[in-house]
């Protein structure tokens, strides 16, 4: 019943802002995915629920500020009126009847919608599994069960959840696509996670929405969801590079680079995103499973260049 | 023997840093060459650097903040131009080395020493008058907050032309700011103007809360106590909570940068997090230090000019103080991203949008406060009326990221940029000009000028809209804040309209300079000079007394019985001033150097911190010991100004007002 409401309510925001931005492309209000059809149907809804307040006091202001002006003399002039039950009752009750409905909302979204929840997928379908790392100035990506890596690019089937696991071998970034929907933080030394799905093919912009120093502005990747086969196509293509990522050439990869050209490895040694996070951590990292902390072996700790 | 500094730090290979050095060098030459040239250092010395005086000290205050605002505004516009420029492969005009410094100075120098000055300067002019005091608690320490501000930001200025200022964002994000991915001299530039404007500002926190506690006219009980006032209290108490949580992580920050400590490093056990968390446990309550003050202001402006008490006072006040406690618990909402639990991330959004109540609540009381009123369209009110409207959007788009959902996709976006440009230019910033043209006649002596200030508001506003509404947009759009170039092709034509806003609030600056320098030029016409010390028929006691107010402000003590004391007082037929009553002796503090060589030796230590020049910072630190030591052993610091002085000056006063009621 109100989740009815609510895409009802959602649905008619969606025409007004539609109607009222015509002509510009908003990925964050035009999703490509579950996620941010969510959070699209979240900021419709809280911002029509404030505008029951907002434009009346738009239109009070203005209205007051016009009708009782000196030179309006016909105006009542009450010198003296300064309080009035009535009025105090309303201007601290409908405002707060608002924020009680938003903090239900708020609630039950941050719930919905936690990037750590992992999304419903229809049957026989697996998510895939993607391990990000933020690097100046360029994304990695580790395909673990692929056994691939790519710089700069992302693919993904549609209609398959993405699970997300993210970290950072430099400085703070936050992990964004704004088409699919909410972002998070990599930082070194800690895994973050966050799951998303595309539902209609395409080649959606990636950014990293929090600043990291000099080549930040071009610290963008390609988002490509395509079909299950032009998946499948496309791990072969990476796996037909004649790269690999280990040990020996990883801190050539980490060194700092900027506008980082797309780049594909077509094999990548076990275990690496463990590595990354546990060189910042005594060789330690959590066991995401059993929330425990385990150590990473010391061999492949040791050619990494530990980053002082 | 000169740490790290050598010639090469000066920057000669960047033009527009060789001719901005130019231009200050001509205009500095050009300013102190007239200042000798008319004999007027003796009286800038004796007269302003070393009083003790509280308005003295509020018109250094506001003086120092328009510059501040010039070189903010500087910062703010070459960047709309680099982001109009910068686009399909244009690298613009400035390399991500220059534009990085440029936003982290922007972000820096319009809170720290735009704002937090502009406060603290209506502070030090309004509240002892608002509250019948002759001073503040502590009027040389006053004058050492002043110095402090004005000589960090000196040195905010000067990593301009030696060396480089912060390239991590106005908060200095770790590991960011840390010496491995930060290793010049930017950062220290950061820490140490932070530190030495950190001691000022939390010294006015102290100053103030002391003066109002301790210090109200007789009859003056909490509730009596005008609304600005209350708003100065809120945000001192909120200073002294939470400067001192600022130093302490600036400082966590410095000794990783300066002995190769671990608090925010990423490996070595340190946290970025804990950095994170600290300086919004300061930075969220900050807001509120800014905003309350300016919301202090529009409840002193629009009750004068609406001819009518302002509506709902004990609501203001129990809104204003629920303010300063729920503003303790909303800083996670800084970075709802960083991975917390769903709970967490609820608890401080609906926190965060409970806020919203109580200010909502202030709105309409200036709302209803109009209601029935006669509405004297004097400049003040076009910016209280302007702010309503705009903050009202604000408010908005504030709740809309206080819902983590929400927030996934809209933090750090362009959209956040112009959420808190909404609330601080339409909140703190039409607040703090609002107040400034209201209470400029009891500062000066003469009224501001009308045409110029309308016109300065009109192209604020006009140019707000231009320059930010786009900005929502853009974060629609998905563009992040502080990307120096982009090729996106739908991003660029609102760059282009923020572009022409940019240049709009321009004249908005340019219209509000030529105010002032008009407002100066005129100040002899009669129609500006304002002799009776009330010249909008105000309410509370600071317009009772004469303009500018004596040194001593107020000769004879005023008596409060009621809110809204001086306006009952006119109704009633008492005389406020007690004219012709029975002067006595009054005692008053001595003007002192102190201040301003704690603050050179401040800047000496500051500079040579940044640099590495131990021995010379050795000697800065040991003269700012030194200084106060100096003064705390000085007896001679007070004097009294006869009772016949007293009513000499009482007696002019007196004679002018009835000259004035004859005509």
């Amino acid at each position: 019943m109100k989740n009815k409401l609510l895409a009802r309510t959602a649905r008619l925001g969606g025409l007004s802002s539609a109607l009222l931005l015509a002509g510009c492309e908003l990925d964050v209000l035009d999703p490509k995915g579950p996620v941010g059809e969510g959070v699209k149907t979240l900021i419709t809804t809280s911002v029509i629920a404030m505008l029951i307040v907002v434009v009346p006091t738009i239109i009070l202001t203005l209205w007051f500020a016009w009708q009782y002006r000196q030179s309006n003399t016909s105006a009542e002039y009450l010198p003296k009126w300064s309080h009035s039950n009535k009025i105090e009752v309303v201007i601290w009750g409908v405002p707060s009847l608002i924020i009680l409905f938003l903090a239900v909302i708020t609630y039950q979204t941050c719930h919905s919608l936690d990037p750590y929840k992992p999304l419903e997928a229809e049957a026989n379908t697996k998510p895939l599994h993607v391990q990000v790392v933020a690097q100046d100035w360029k994304w990695l990506f580790i395909y673990p069960e692929q056994g691939i890596a790519t710089v700069n690019q992302l693919a993904m089937p549609v209609n398959t959840p993405v699970d997300f696991d993210i970290t950072s071998d430099s400085v703070m970034n936050s992990f964004f696509i704004p088409r699919l929907g909410s972002m998070i933080y990599a930082m070194a030394g800690m895994q973050t996670q966050l799951h998303l799905l595309a539902s209609e093919p395409g080649d959606y912009m990636g950014e990293s929405a929090n600043y990291s120093g000099r080549g930040f502005s071009d610290m963008h990747f390609h988002a490509l969801a395509m079909s299950n086969d032009e998946f499948n196509a496309w791990v072969e293509k990476v796996r037909a590079s004649s790269e690999q990522l280990d040990s020996q050439t990883y801190p050539k990869l980490a060194a700092p680079s900027e506008a980082n050209p797309v780049e594909y490895f077509a094999h990548v040694e076990p275990g690496m995103f463990n590595t990354i996070v546990a060189k910042y951590n005594n060789g330690m990292v959590m066991d995401k499973s059993t929330g425990k902390m385990i150590q990473v072996q010391q061999s492949a700790m040791s050619d990494m260049n530990m980053k002082e | 023997m000169l740490g790290r500094l050598s010639l090469s730090a000066i920057p000669l290979d960047v033009p527009i840093l060789v001719g901005t050095f130019i231009g200050v060098l001509i205009v500095g030459v050009a300013v102190l060459g007239l200042i000798t040239y008319y004999g007027k250092w003796g009286y800038l010395w004796k007269e302003w650097f070393t009083s003790v005086d509280h308005k003295r000290l509020a018109v250094m205050y506001i003086v120092l903040a328009l510059v501040a605002l010039a070189r903010g505004f500087a910062d703010a516009i070459m960047m709309r131009t680099q982001l109009a420029l910068a686009y399909a492969g244009n690298p613009g005009y400035l390399p991500p080395h220059h534009y990085d410094q440029i936003f982290s100075a922007h972000g820096t120098i319009m809170i720290f020493f735009l704002a937090m000055a502009f406060m603290t300067g209506l502070f030090n002019f309004i509240v002892p008058l608002q509250i019948g005091a002759r001073d503040v608690a502590y009027p040389f320490l006053n004058n050492l907050s002043f110095w402090m501000t004005a000589v960090a930001f000196m040195l905010v200025n000067i990593s301009l032309f030696i060396g480089e200022f912060s390239q991590c964002g106005w908060l200095a994000y770790p590991p960011l700011s840390e010496m491995q991915f930060s290793p010049g001299v930017g950062v220290d530039y950061y820490i140490w103007a932070i530190q030495i404007s950190g001691v000022g500002t939390l010294l006015t926190g102290v100053n103030f809360f002391v003066t109002i506690v301790k210090m109200r006219a007789p009859g003056m009980t909490w509730l009596k106590m005008p609304v600005f006032t209350w708003t100065a209290f809120c945000s001192s108490i909120l200073i002294m909570a939470t400067f001192p949580v600022l130093t302490v992580a600036v400082a966590l920050l410095g000794l990783d940068r300066y002995f190769g400590m671990h608090f925010f490093t990423n490996d070595g056990g340190g946290n970025q997090m804990l950095y994170l968390n600290l300086i919004w446990a300061w930075g969220h309550p900050e807001v509120y230090i800014l905003v309350l003050p300016a919301f202090g202001v529009f409840s002193e402006v629009v009750p004068a000019f609406s001819g009518k008490p302002l509506f709902g006072y004990k609501t203001m006040v129990y809104a204003t103080c629920s303010i300063m406690v729920l503003s303790f618990l909303v800083w996670v909402h800084h970075f709802f991203t960083m991975g917390a639990g769903p709970d967490v991330n609820a608890f401080f959004g609906i926190a965060t949008m409970i806020i919203s109540i109580p200010t909502g609540v202030k709105l309409f009381n200036w709302l209803f406060t109009m209601y029935k009123g006669r509405i004297q369209y004097h400049a003040c009110m076009y910016w209280a009326v302007g702010f309503m409207v705009v903050f009202t959007i604000g408010g908005m788009t504030g709740v809309m990221m206080a819902i983590p959902g929400s927030d996934f996709v809209l933090h750090n976006s362009l959209f956040l940029i112009a959420h808190f440009h909404n609330v601080i230019i339409g909140g703190v910033y039409f607040g703090y000009v609002c107040g400034m043209n209201f209470w400029a006649p009891k500062v000066l002596g003469f009224k501001m000028n009308e045409a110029w200030g309308i016109r300065a508001f009109w192209f604020w506003l006009v140019g707000f809209f231009f320059a930010f509404m786009p900005l929502y947009v853009l974060g629609f759009e998905g563009m992040t804040r502080r990307m120096n170039h982009y090729d996106n092709p739908a991003w660029h034509p609102w760059m282009l309209i923020a572009e022409v806003g940019a240049v709009l609030i321009l004249f908005g600056v340019v219209c509000q300079l030529m105010q002032i320098f008009v407002s100066i030029r005129d100040c002899n016409k009669p129609e500006n000079r304002d002799f009776t010390g009330d010249p909008w028929n105000g309410r509370t006691l600071e317009w009772s007394t004469s303009s500018p107010p004596p040194v001593y402000n107020y000769a004879i003590v005023p008596h409060v019985s009621s809110l809204d004391a001086y306006m009952h007082d006119k109704e009633n037929g008492i005389d406020t001033r007690q004219a012709g009553g029975q002067y006595e002796a009054i005692h008053m503090p001595k003007n002192t150097a102190a201040g301003i060589s704690a603050g050179a030796f401040a800047l000496i230590f500051g500079f040579a911190a940044v640099w590495y020049i131990w021995w010379l910072a050795a000697i800065g630190l040991v003269g700012v010991i030194a200084t106060i030591i100096a003064r705390s052993a000085n007896k001679d610091i007070d004097y009294y100004i006869p009772a016949e002085e007293v009513a000499r000056i009482e007696n002019e006063h007196t004679r002018k007002l009835m000259a004035q009621a004859a005509e």
